[in-house]
């Protein structure tokens, strides 16, 4: 039965996709197709890293409230990146390859996060206390981030802007290829630990008690998590709800947390809401720039929402 | 046989096991019996790796339990904690399917199943095997999270209060299948009680603990004693015998 709910999903997100390509084609034909697909690409790409890494990250920290941007992740790239900025200068910054740029923008944020989160997933603390933790987090290295903004001079300043200024609608498509390699890895990373993600669900004792070195794996899936943020904040920019949103409505479209199912189903809510959105947008509304913001409110009434079940309970 | 050399245990500083020596041979049960607070728990969860040794050392058939790979230990011991809690959106099944974990990785084999049928049909499962846990009640829940412990069909066995919850129905015949499966298939159990009679009737030996100190080693004869169970538990209680079987009242 399950399944069948996940074929319903992955077909709807196949429509989108479909939709997306081919919906108003005018012109050019074989132009118009190219400049789709790489749009594509970069949103496919940021529908999977952003699924995969929430579903995980609300796995390994047994909650349902928090995501990695929520716990100030994505902030914390941005703020690697303006680092890198203020340590090499504008000019410096921009003479670098941004394939290699971006591959150690991945691994500064792989290290920092994990170097963070690890300490308080030791013993699994509380919600309310991981929450604050994100919260704080963020504020702080939103600071750091605007403070070294301040500190590098205006031509270095635009530099870094243009590197963080990505959303829906101005992707990064000069990051595709290596961003494509390491969603495609994490992908398939995470696929191959669906079954030990059911057993990390059960919470460190149970998983030692079955042969899960929990330490090890839990430091190994938030180095994942944090690359596949660093994939999707670098194409698309921060994204505050987004990963809540599909989390939660794919949580309760696919009725189980066996990541078998759970992980394609996020990826295909996922799918549908950015592809499916985006195409809509577009061709119905005529206006697709404000996708990202309907995305936010959306999720942030989810995370109310959420909060206050919490609560209640 | 589980080997445990000059364990000692603090919490800051509380010392909550103080340089315990003690080995369990291979097969029988091993009832582990003393006061709230005495120790139990967290010598059990010391001897599973649930938390690091602070020092001493212990090893079970040989292997340390602090170098051994987890996966292997997984396989050789299994525990049931006292306070398992279970995420709710799992069926019985499902969760004591987790149980194989250690033996195949999450793809059930064709064995793995029947162990689990296995299980399920031993403790009276099989109508609730649907039946999602936090639907169920205490004794129901606690009866699955045993049959998990079951099937992860380790030779050793610690169960740290598995009785709590469960009608006398359901102790009893818990305490039986324990019985069988050390009698016929050379399964070491070690098992925290507090019904101290559980303890006379089905134990090989009796473990008593109190203060992190084992205060009294020996058989059921040997140790259900009025002076001894007023060393331990602070309080005189009377023993009575039942064609053989000692039978304290320590209800009077
Ligand atoms: N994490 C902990 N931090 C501090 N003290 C603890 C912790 N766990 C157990 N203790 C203390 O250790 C002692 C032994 O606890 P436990 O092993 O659970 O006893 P038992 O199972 O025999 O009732 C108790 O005094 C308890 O308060
Ligand atoms: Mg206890």
């Amino acid at each position: 039965m399950c399944n069948r709910r996940l074929l319903c999903l992955g077909a709807a997100a196949l429509a989108c996709v479909i939709a997306f390509m081919t919906i108003g084609l005018r012109g050019n034909i074989g132009f118009v197709l190219s400049l789709r697909a790489a749009k594509l690409a970069a949103l496919l790409q940021v529908s999977v890293s952003i699924a995969v890494s929430t579903v995980i990250f609300q796995t390994v920290t047994n909650n349902r409230i928090l995501t990695p941007s929520i716990m100030g992740l994505d902030a914390l790239y941005l703020f690697g990146q303006m680092l890198l900025v203020f340590m090499l200068g504008g000019l410096g910054y921009a003479a670098l390859d941004s394939q290699l740029k971006f591959g150690g923008e991945v691994l500064v944020l792989m290290a920092l996060a994990t170097g963070l989160l690890l300490p308080m997933l030791r013993r699994r603390t509380d919600m309310e206390l991981m929450l604050l933790a994100g919260i704080i987090f963020g504020v702080l290295f939103r600071s750091l981030h605007s403070l070294l903004a301040r500190l590098v001079d205006p031509n270095d300043f635009a530099v870094a802007q243009g590197a963080s200024f990505a959303n829906f609608n101005n992707v990064r498509t000069d990051l595709l290829i290596f961003a494509a390699v390491l969603t495609l890895m994490g992908a398939v990373i995470a696929w191959r630990a669906r079954h030990v993600l059911d057993v990390v669900a059960l919470g460190a004792d149970a998983a030692t008690g079955l042969g899960v070195t929990w330490s090890k794996t839990v430091t190994g899936l938030l180095a994942l998590v944090s690359a596949l943020v660093a994939v999707s904040t670098a194409l698309v920019g921060p994204v505050a709800f987004m990963g809540l949103l599909v989390a939660a409505l794919a949580e309760r479209l696919a009725d189980t947390r066996r990541h078998a199912i759970l992980i394609p189903a996020a990826i295909s809510t996922a799918i549908i809401i950015l592809v499916g959105g985006q195409t809509l947008f577009q061709h119905v509304f005529g206006n697709s720039s404000t996708l990202g913001v309907v995305i936010e409110f959306v999720g942030g009434l989810v995370f109310l929402f959420l909060l206050v079940l919490g609560s209640r309970k | 046989m589980i080997r445990i050399e000059n364990v000692s245990l603090r919490h800051g500083s509380a010392e909550i096991l103080h340089d315990i020596s003690l080995t369990i041979p291979k097969g029988g049960i091993t009832a582990l019996i003393g006061p709230n607070g005495a120790g139990k728990s967290s010598l059990l969860s010391l001897i599973a790796r649930l938390q690091p040794l602070q020092s001493g050392t212990i090893s079970i058939d040989g292997f340390p339990v602090d170098t051994t790979p987890n996966r292997d230990l997984a396989r050789i011991i299994a525990i049931l904690r006292q306070d398992s809690i279970v995420a709710s959106r799992l069926r019985v099944r499902e969760l004591v399917g987790f149980s194989r974990f250690p033996h195949s990785r999450g793809r059930l084999t064709a064995e793995d199943r029947v162990v689990i049928d296995q299980s399920l049909q031993q403790f009276d499962l099989a109508d609730l095997a649907d039946r999602f846990i936090d639907t169920l009640s205490g004794g129901q829940r606690q009866r699955a999270l045993v049959a998990m412990a079951f099937a992860q069909a380790t030779d050793y066995l610690l169960l740290d209060e598995p009785l709590n919850n469960l009608d006398m129905y359901f102790a009893r015949d818990l305490m039986r299948s324990l019985r069988r499966i050390a009698d016929e298939n050379g399964k070491t159990v070690v098992i925290v009680l507090h019904d101290i009679n559980q303890a006379g009737a089905y134990a090989d030996r009796i473990i008593a603990m109190k203060a992190g100190r084992i205060a009294a080693d020996g058989s059921p004869a040997e140790l259900l004693r009025p002076e001894i169970l007023q060393a331990i538990f602070g309080f005189r209680m009377e023993v009575a015998d039942m064609g053989g079987t000692p039978v304290v009242l320590h209800f009077r």
